[in-house]
């Protein structure tokens, strides 16, 4: 018998009932461009609560494996499912609504240049129209500005602000829609140590404080140690190994201590 | 062979780009507090340019055309001749140029340096369909605006020419004015202003693929801006060349 077979016939509200539903579902998932075939024959799982962080080396498909799940890219096969959803055949609106339950940290941040650190943080909530009061918006801003440690930047432009600073409003604009998911594309890469020490600590309160799972990618070892319970390594387009830091650690494979180097 | 195959294959992309705003972008719910916004960007701030240009123009055409009518006897035709060369051809065909040059170019950067930080797909993420909102907007905005400004490219072009004339001559001003209107029918104006929404439309359509489909890295977006710019600016003479043909079917020219 078919156990994926069971699942699919459960009806959604039961299944989000079922606490075994995972927060992600990657199965045999692929994606080539052209002759380049990034993701072969990729599975991971990422229960609620749980962080798993992707180590891969430059261009291995890192990023093109969490764009796929929000949609950006559509793979060429392979099952997605968000809480039990399957997100890759979806419609816009449907999909939309999937994407609002996920927050995705960009690694070149992403920032809307051409807007305020408020604007930027207002942006996704005006667009999803969600009916609230100049007030509560105001609210909202703040308080996702002063999660990330940065309550008095609203009126700057993101051009004046440093690398960390960017960072930390990125995450506050995904804050803010209060997502049960949470994408991080390298989070600290290009930040010195003690600024990544900074963003990790964020990360881990944003964890507790909103309950939420991620996916954090990344080649920083000890911002994977300080936020991760369990790391997947991708190399050639599939789930090579997976444990937790300890483990890998201590593994002999070649492909796994060239990361602790 | 190769240039062959890719532009045809960049033309049918340019179409299907086309074809998508149409469905896509023209649909419901409209993005009007963007499109005002890019609408003010694109008309009034390329303004100052159009006018000085315009009116250099109607200027500098006068004062060549009067040697060769004077020639002839026939300098009293000047404001008529003047008038109707700024309104079918040289007020439209400027307007064009120039903002294919200043916001061509500029929406070509902004989408593409917004394309290779990510933040197109960022907007995507949070619910918004970059297309409706950067494109569709963008597009609208050069279409509305583009016959404005040739409107008053026209306007000023003519105004430079009676400052022109009356440095030989002394005209009054609504003496001048009656003199270009009267020559002037609307087998003229009408395809010179119909002209400017296919011209503004071509300008946005352009800066707009070309911006949206940039390049990796920085060397893109350069290329992009460049891009938008030729294509754009050699688009306007296509369309003008068909335009002439239609309009000479209408109103046998
Ligand atoms: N839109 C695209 N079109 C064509 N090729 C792409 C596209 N996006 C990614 N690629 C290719 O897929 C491969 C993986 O890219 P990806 O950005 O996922 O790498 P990465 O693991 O995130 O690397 P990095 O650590 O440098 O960010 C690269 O070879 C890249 O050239
Ligand atoms: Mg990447």
């Amino acid at each position: 018998m078919n156990y994926k077979a069971i699942d699919m016939a459960l009806p959604t509200q039961e299944k989000t009932m079922n606490h075994r539903v995972p927060a992600v579902e990657i199965v045999d998932l692929k994606k080539s461009f052209e002759d380049n075939h990034v993701l072969k024959n990729f599975n991971l799982t990422i229960q609620p609560h749980e962080n798993v962080a992707v180590l891969g080396k430059s261009g291995s498909g890192k990023s093109v494996l969490i764009k796929c799940i929000v949609g950006l890219i559509k793979p060429d096969a392979g099952q997605i499912r968000v809480f039990g959803q399957d997100v890759v055949h979806l419609e816009r609106q449907e999909l939309d609504e999937v994407r609002s339950r996920i927050g995705f940290l960009f690694q070149s941040n992403a920032l809307y240049d051409s807007l305020t650190v408020r604007e930027n943080l207002e942006f996704p909530m005006r667009r999803l129209r969600l009916k609230k009061s100049k007030e509560q918006v105001d609210q909202m801003v703040y308080e996702a500005l002063s999660n990330v440690g940065l309550p008095n930047v609203q009126d700057l432009m993101p051009s004046s602000l440093s690398g960390g600073m960017k960072k930390r409003i990125g995450l506050a604009r995904t804050l803010i829609m209060e997502p049960r998911i949470i994408l991080y594309d390298e989070p600290t890469t290009g930040l010195d140590p003690i600024t990544s020490k900074e963003i990790a600590n964020l990360m881990n309160d944003v964890h507790q404080k909103y309950n939420t799972s991620s996916i954090i990618i990344s080649h920083d070892m000890s911002c994977i140690k300080r936020t991760a319970q369990r790391i997947v390594v991708l190399n050639d387009g599939i789930d090579y190994l997976e444990g937790n830091y300890e483990e890998l650690k201590g593994s002999k494979d070649k492909i796994v201590r060239a990361f602790f180097l | 062979m190769s240039k062959l195959y890719q532009f045809l294959h960049e033309t049918t992309d340019v179409s299907r780009f086309a074809v998508r705003f149409f469905s896509d972008g023209l649909k419901p719910p409209y993005e009007t507090e963007e499109i005002i916004r890019q609408s003010y960007v694109i008309g009034y701030k390329s303004l100052p340019l159009v006018g000085i240009t315009s009116f250099i123009m109607g200027l500098v055409l006068t004062i060549q055309s009067r040697p060769t009518l004077v020639e002839f006897g026939a300098e009293s035709w000047l404001p008529s001749m003047v008038g109707i060369s700024i309104i079918r051809e040289i007020g439209p065909v400027i307007t064009a140029l120039i903002c294919a040059g200043k916001i061509g170019s500029s929406i070509g950067a902004e989408l593409g340096s917004m394309k290779v930080t990510e933040q197109i797909d960022a907007m995507e993420v949070s619910g918004t369909n970059p297309f409706k909102f950067l494109v569709a907007t963008r597009i609208i905005a050069t279409t509305l605006m583009l016959p404005i400004l040739a409107i008053m490219s026209d306007a000023i072009g003519i105004y430079g020419s009676y400052l022109a004339v009356n440095i030989k001559d002394t005209v009054s001003f609504p003496l001048f004015y009656s003199q270009v209107f009267n020559s002037l029918s609307f087998g003229d104006i009408i395809p010179s202003v119909a002209k400017t929404f296919f011209f503004g439309f071509a300008i946005g359509l352009i800066g707009c693929y070309k911006g949206y489909h940039s390049d990796k890295g920085t060397q893109g977006v350069g290329r992009s801006a460049n891009s938008a710019v030729v294509i754009s600016s050699l688009l306007v003479f296509i369309l003008d060349l068909i335009a002439v043909q239609i309009a000479d079917l209408f109103y046998e020219l």
